[in-house]
Order: C-alpha cells, then sequence, then structure tokens
C-alpha cells in the first residue's frame, strides 16, 4: 500500500525528547482527524517504545533515537522507534508483562504489553550490539472493522 | 510536570499535574516520598485529575510508593482517573494491591476505616 503522508524525527536519548516526540508525532497524526482515544492509544505506545530505547540503549551514552511515522492511503498509522543501542537479549522475555531489567528503576515491565495493547500489530527486530527497531502499526478510524463494503467513507 | 501536596487525617494527597512519563515520573517519585517523610504519614492517596497524560512510567511510581507505604502498614488509594489511565493501571494488575475510589470523600473515609 502506498503511504500518503511519511516523516522522519531524530535526536539524542534525553529523556525530555519523549514529550518530543509524542507531541511531534501527535500533530503529524492529526491531519487525519483521529479520535482523542485512538491519539492517546498511539501517543502512548510510542512513550513506550522511545522511553525503552531511552532507558535500555546506550547505558549511560549519548546515542541516537529514529522516530519513523508513515499515513497510509486506508488512514493506518506505522510507526517506527529504532536505536543503534545494546539491543534485547530475549525479546520473549522483554514482551512478558511485569518483565524488566531494571527494577531498581521502578520500571513496571509493562512497556511492550502497552505497546501491543494499544496498537493493532507490533514488531520487534533486535540484535545485541547492533540496536533495536520497533514497528508497530494503527488503523485508525471506526470503519476498521470488517466486513470493509460497510464502511461509508 | 508539578505535583501539589495535600494532608488530611493523616493522609498524603499527591496531585500529579501534567504528563507522567519517564522524565518526569522521577520527580514524582522523590517529592513524594520527601513527602512521606516529612510527614511522617502513612496513607496516600494519588489524585489524577489533573494528570492529562500516562505511560507506563506511572504504573512503576505506584507500585514504588505501594511497596514504601506497605512497609509502614498504611494503604494506598487512586481517585479520579481518566478512562485512558484506567486502562493501564487495570492491564497492569495494579488494583489487586491498590484501591480506586469514587471520589475524595469515599476515599478518605475508606481509609480511615
Amino acid at each position: 500500500m502506498n503511504y500518503i503522508n511519511k516523516m522522519k524525527l531524530e535526536f539524542i536519548n534525553r529523556s525530555e525528547n519523549e514529550s518530543f516526540a509524542r507531541v511531534a508525532v501527535a500533530s503529524f497524526i492529526s491531519k487525519i482527524d483521529p479520535t482523542v482515544e485512538e491519539l492517546t492509544e498511539i501517543k502512548t505506545a510510542l512513550s513506550e517504545a522511545v522511553s525503552n530505547s531511552i532507558i535500555h540503549a546506550y547505558e549511560r551514552q549519548e546515542g541516537i533515537i529514529v522516530v519513523e511515522c508513515l499515513i497510509y492511503e486506508d488512514y493506518s498509522v506505522e510507526i517506527t522507534v529504532e536505536d543503534t543501542g545494546i539491543g534485547i537479549e530475549d525479546i520473549e522475555k522483554a514482551r512478558e508483562p511485569l518483565y524488566t531489567s531494571k527494577p531498581e528503576q521502578e520500571r513496571s515491565g509493562m512497556g511492550f504489553t502497552v505497546m501491543e495493547t494499544f496498537m493493532d500489530h507490533i514488531e520487534i527486530e533486535s540484535e545485541p550490539q547492533r540496536g533495536t527497531k520497533i514497528r508497530m502499526i494503527k488503523k485508525l478510524g471506526s470503519c476498521m472493522e470488517p466486513p470493509l463494503s460497510d464502511c461509508k467513507n | 510536570m508539578k505535583v501539589d501536596f495535600q494532608t488530611i487525617n493523616n493522609i498524603l494527597i499527591v496531585v500529579p499535574d501534567g504528563e507522567m512519563d519517564h522524565h518526569s515520573a522521577q520527580k514524582v517519585r522523590e517529592e513524594t516520598d520527601r513527602a512521606i517523610d516529612a510527614f511522617f504519614i502513612k496513607n496516600l492517596i494519588f489524585d489524577f485529575k489533573l494528570v492529562t497524560f500516562m505511560d507506563s512510567s506511572g504504573i512503576g511510581v505506584l507500585m514504588g510508593r505501594y511497596n514504601k507505604i506497605k512497609d509502614l502498614n498504611g494503604k494506598v488509594g487512586i481517585i479520579n482517573c481518566s478512562g485512558h489511565i484506567d486502562k493501564i493501571l487495570e492491564m497492569s494488575g495494579l488494583y489487586t494491591i491498590i484501591e480506586k475510589y469514587i471520589d475524595l470523600e469515599h476515599a478518605i473515609k475508606k481509609i480511615n476505616m
């Protein structure tokens, strides 16, 4: 499917940039009139992915995080969050609800569960010492339930 | 994020104002712990009425404060959370340890029972 709009953000791993990423993506997506709920869900999933990169990827070193956002013809939104950090050792384990490698920082271990709940689809690609890429898709609009032929707009 | 505190009947009411994410959670955590110690308080109510955004960092903040209050034999309650915050707290299973109340009056009454 063709995208109708696309943007890319690049920033260093400072935690202040979590809200910057949310605001930028929300503003980009708002052009296709998402509901407040859809927008909040996308912002939350994005916030989890960006926070993960900031907390885990670069171990106190400066590093770059890239967020890319695409809007497709069917009003699905694709967001990728990518870092070139240490990678995730065990992806299955990282996806488990309440699992965190940083309990001392009071992380809840719910990041991936939140992403999975609020987005329609999520893919995690990670390689030790190479980095991590999270790809998430959510289809907007009340017409998302099949059959699509019943969709009026 | 700004955090306001108020005490009523040996209960510390915490009112975070703004967006609660990994960045701002640090401040909420530190200021709340300082207030718990300063007021010699053992019960806590988180009032979410002014929280405009929250991700899973909020769960970590609540769990951490619950552990601290539990050691003091106190209780933690939550009031005024939006549908979105409610959903996040629900999926984390937090409501099995922290009670959600309909308003401040109820929360104070139940916690003092």
